[in-house]
């Protein structure tokens, strides 16, 4: 029998992304092609899902993720998005898909003020997206945040469709940021776009502490596999 | 013409900047009830209609210098 298909996954470079290498290494080992993709290009490659990855994007300069979002290949990402692909943000990357209106809500500076950067553990609120279709539900995660903006905010009337629409996949178990509710990843409302702080691609290998960042990621390559069968 | 935006956290949204400010006022003895803490930016523009370029700063907060789902912000012109 022949392997299976590997996707082609774009990972966006902008300028301060440091984890755009360490993304591509776990998704090649869990079964993607990662193609890096520089900020200024303003057309994707033909890939099956884009990840925006951890960093200091434009320095963090006026807002988390408020200066990458302008960059020419966020028009791209968009569409992407727009006609259904399936979109990773880690860490800086969800603070720039928040900046840019792709997920709803926005990350403001830790309530303890104090740069994180830990294991923390992690509750799977939902199984039936892209990204978490491996775990189980309620199953607990450990894998690592590094972050000091990642307090998500969102008004009364959001939470409630979030928490309707069943989009809140992930919540943190001791909160490390004072985030409402403790949530710390959400998805848009169609699913395809899901953003989370704590960095999957950090916690893939044994030798770093957990494997299950890898419930995230190949969960994300098999969807992206998926659709590149239905596709063909 | 010189433009002035103040960017303020909205009320209601933590400020944990505000909060460690006021605590440091209150350790200096200064009575502070409490303390916000924005963003000030300065805009040099060419002279001009000064309702257009009202306008103009307002879509610039609204695409990039505030997030308006967590920030609110005043425009002050001076020519």
């Amino acid at each position: 029998m022949s392997d299976p298909p590997r996707p082609r996954i774009a990972i966006i470079t902008f300028p301060g992304s440091n984890d755009d290498r360490d993304a591509a290494l776990a998704l090649e080992r869990l079964g993607a092609d990662a193609t890096l993709v520089w900020h200024a290009e303003s057309e994707l490659p033909d890939v099956a899902a884009v990840v925006l990855p951890g960093g200091f994007s434009y320095g963090d300069y006026l807002r988390c993720g408020a200066i990458a979002r302008f960059a020419a290949v966020m028009g791209a990402v968009r569409r992407f998005a727009d006609e259904g692909g399936l979109v990773l943000g880690i860490c800086n990357g969800f603070q720039v898909l928040c900046e840019a209106g792709l997920l709803p809500g926005a990350l403001r500076p830790n309530a303890s003020l104090s740069f994180v950067c830990r294991d923390v553990a992690l509750h799977v609120e939902q199984v039936d997206t892209p990204f978490t279709s491996h775990a189980q539900p309620g199953q607990e995660l450990t894998i690592p945040v590094k972050h000091g903006e990642g307090c998500y905010v969102a008004d009364a009337e959001l939470l409630a469709r979030l928490e309707a629409n069943g989009q809140i996949v992930l919540r943190y178990g001791a909160n490390p940021n004072g985030s409402v509710r403790a949530i710390a990843g959400v998805a848009n409302e169609t699913k395809n776009v899901f953003g989370l702080m704590p960095h999957p691609e950090h916690a893939v290998d044994p030798l770093l502490g957990s494997t299950d960042g890898a419930l995230i990621l190949g969960s994300l390559v098999d969807s992206a596999r998926e659709r590149l069968l239905t596709a063909a | 013409m010189r433009a002035t935006i103040l960017v303020r956290p909205k009320p209601g949204i933590l400020d944990p900047q505000g909060e460690a400010v006021q605590s440091s006022l209150q350790q200096l003895g200064f009575h502070v009830d409490e303390a916000r803490v924005g963003r000030v930016i300065d805009l040099e523009l060419d002279d001009g209609d000064e309702s257009v370029a009202r306008a103009e700063l307002e879509r610039a907060c609204e695409q990039l210098l505030a997030n308006p789902l967590i920030e609110s912000y005043e425009i002050a012109l001076e020519s």
